[in-house]
């Protein structure tokens, strides 16, 4: 058993854990989707980015483009929450609400692709 | 110092930053969410948006002061928290982003992948030089001065450094690394479509061989020219096919064989092969008659064999020399007077310094040119650094290996019909080079004439290319050969040497031979002359004029005119 691996593959599948814990629910009620969650999925996704850095292989450069993707999606729906709760200041709306989350629906698809990346990775090795 | 096998600098620096990234992200993912939990002073904590607000500004010591609110005392307590746990994070990350920029693998790493995108951004024919030693220097330095570009591959970091405070014209991108690795080639242009030769030029034979089998490998068409120190590195590398093969010291030995047989074929060769723009200046020529010759290495061995072809009597000095090549051997140091008397230098009419160090050679020299003042002095230079003791010395000839390999590899690679010409010149009488010494440079002089070849094709002389396609067996040598500027006056250019396609070759062909389109001229002149021939070949208008004397206006509407002028006074 690798340490390394174990890390990595931690926080991959954290990240797309806490992703789907905030995309599930009803799309536009605001008490289905906790803030808190959000942060949670930006914070382990970050961190799962900067663990794929320096892999050249061709399997880690799909593991890194996927990871980016759902950096982008994640935090695009953070200021999209921002953007509702203090600018406009109208607080968690159906409207705002259904923004984010279906924004966070985009990043789980691509923390998705990253677990099977990993998985069919996995498999590959046979080890 | 292998040059960078981690080809993306960013790859590499984003692995090295991995750990201290990690750090900050959770640095401050743990500062927000502790700022999102701990109760205002209206007992409301902030919210994520302010809370990612004011740790941004203090994380990075910006420090606006406590927005939007005056803090609670628990939002003071944790927000000091987070201003420790700020400054850790940072100064790991920026510590370490520092560490990575003086560390010598990532400098390597940049400095590789700059060299080989100056490389892939050179969009004209180049050369590639290995080894920036004095020849390197020499070579760049005559082919900077001709408006040709180059790379350099050097391996010591000191040399390669050296190289960018020489100030070139053109842009000279280096790299300090390691010749011999096929990958370096690679970076610094082999395979490209705009390398038009390698050269190398380092002082160390198998590096030298590994570039020549590395480019016959993977550039088989490339022009390869190879300076080899021995003879068995010589053989080994004819044999996969080098075409150019430098050995200075037995190129001298064949100089001076020549200078001895042949003086007059000998002046033609170092004034065609000599630096543009350099004065060649015109030594006595080294007479017949009992050598010594102090020294018998590398060196003194091949100039012994030259002695031999000449049938030159020759008496060695060395320390230890050992037999077998029929000549006399005084044992001993050249240095001393009794050595020199011993091989009864006041009989010799030349005396050859060809030890391996400099002192020695120059010590030689002074004290045999004392013992017999009428003495012809050949002395070897090792070290281009001496080249002041030298000069103030004044020997007849000066055996520079650095000039030698320079000469030859200029010679080679700008004018590529110099060589055959050569070889045609070698087996010549005296007599004819005489007489072609004498006109040449009662014409151009004894300055070091801009010799250059020319091929009559589309590319090179489009003109004339065209004229010859449209009227064939039209024109003849004498008439291109005219001042562009004023056809009265003939151009200040010869040509020694004609080589058509089908083989057939004509040296020093006359006036009256007609021209046909491919043919390839070897011309020797002034360099004004060079470019004016270039421009008559090139220019329509200018090859209508030298041709027939016709002033063509350019452009359609000037054209009509002038027809309907001439049509005009037809029928007047």
């Amino acid at each position: 058993m690798n340490l390394e691996k174990v890390i990595f593959g931690f926080f991959i599948v954290l990240a797309a854990t806490l992703n789907f814990g905030f995309f599930v629910g009803d799309l536009s009620n605001p008490e289905h989707h906790d803030i808190y969650e959000l942060f949670a999925a930006i914070v382990v996704n970050l961190i799962a980015t900067v663990l794929k850095f320096g892999d050249r292989t061709q399997i880690g450069a799909v593991h890194l483009s996927t990871s980016l993707v759902a950096d982008l999606q994640l935090i695009a729906a953070a200021m999209v929450w921002g953007y509702g709760a203090h600018v406009v200041g109208t607080g968690m709306t159906p409207d705002i609400t259904a923004k984010v989350v279906s924004l966070s629906g985009g990043a789980l698809f691509a923390n998705v692709v990253s677990v099977i990346i990993l998985i069919a990775e996995t498999i590959m090795q046979r080890r | 110092m292998t040059p960078a096998t981690h080809h993306s600098t960013l790859f590499l620096a984003m692995r090295r930053l991995r750990a201290p990234l990690i750090t900050l992200i959770t640095i401050f993912a743990i500062s927000v969410l502790g700022l999102t939990l701990a109760p205002g002073v209206d007992g409301r904590p902030m919210s994520f948006f302010h809370a990612f607000y004011f740790i941004s500004y203090t994380a990075t010591t910006i420090g606006f002061g406590e927005i939007p609110f005056e803090f609670s005392n628990e939002q003071r307590l944790w927000a000091t928290i987070c201003i420790y746990m700020a400054v850790i994070g940072w100064a790991y990350t920026i510590g370490s982003l520092f560490a990575l920029l003086q560390d010598h693998t990532f400098q390597n790493a940049v400095a590789t992948e700059r060299f080989a995108r100056q490389v892939k951004r050179i969009h004209e024919p180049f050369y590639l030089v290995c080894g920036y030693g004095e020849t390197g220097r020499l070579v760049c330095k005559a082919l900077d001065r001709l408006g040709e570009r180059a790379v350099v591959v050097e391996r010591s970091p000191d040399k390669a450094g050296e190289q960018e405070l020489h100030g070139y014209v053109t842009d000279m991108p280096c790299l300090a690394a390691d010749a011999s690795l096929p990958e370096t080639l690679r970076f610094a242009g082999l395979t490209s479509r705009h390398c038009r030769g390698v050269l190398a030029l380092t002082d160390d034979d198998n590096t030298n061989l590994a570039v020549a089998i590395s480019a016959r490998l993977l550039a088989p068409k490339l022009p390869v020219l190879c300076r080899a120190g021995s003879t068995e590195i010589a053989a080994n590398m004819a044999s996969f096919g080098t075409r150019y093969i430098i050995n200075p010291y037995a190129k001298f030995a064949e100089y001076l064989a020549l200078a001895l047989h042949a003086p007059n074929t000998y002046h033609l060769l170092t004034w065609l092969t000599g630096l543009p723009g350099t004065t060649i200046e015109r030594h006595r020529d080294p007479p017949r008659g009992k050598w010594v010759l102090c020294g018998y290495g590398d060196f003194g061995k091949v100039i012994v064999e030259a002695f031999d072809r000449e049938s030159v009597p020759v008496t060695i000095i060395d320390r230890e020399a050992p037999d077998g090549h029929g000549h006399r051997v005084v044992k001993g140091d050249g240095t001393g007077a009794s050595t020199l008397e011993r091989a009864n230098i006041h009989l010799a009419v030349g005396i050859v310094a060809s030890t391996g160090n400099d002192f020695d050679n120059l010590s030689i020299a002074v004290t045999a040119r004392e013992l017999n003042p009428n003495l012809f002095v050949i002395l070897r230079m090792n070290a281009y650094a001496n080249h002041a003791l030298f000069d103030a010395f004044e020997s007849d000839v000066t055996v520079v290996p650095s000039e030698i390999i320079g000469h030859e590899c200029l010679a080679v690679l700008t004018t590529p019909l110099l060589e055959p010409f050569l070889q045609e010149i070698a087996t010549k009488d005296d007599a004819w080079s005489a007489e072609l010494v004498e006109q040449l440079t009662g014409r151009f002089g004894w300055t070091v004439p801009a010799v250059w070849s020319v091929r009559l094709n589309l590319r090179r002389a489009p003109a004339l290319y065209r004229h010859l396609m449209r009227n064939s067996g039209s024109v003849r040598l004498a008439d291109l050969l005219k001042n562009p500027h004023d056809r009265a006056i003939s151009l200040e250019a010869a040509v020694l040497y004609l080589r058509r396609d089908d083989d057939d070759h004509i040296i020093r062909p006359s006036g009256d031979e007609v021209i046909r389109p491919g043919d390839r001229l070897l011309m020797v002149g002034l360099p004004a002359a060079k470019r004016d021939f270039a421009l008559t070949v090139t220019n329509g208008h200018t090859l209508d004029y030298v041709l027939t004397g016709a002033d063509r206006p350019g452009g359609w509407v000037w054209e009509w005119l002038a027809e309907r002028r001439r049509r005009a006074a037809d029928t007047a």
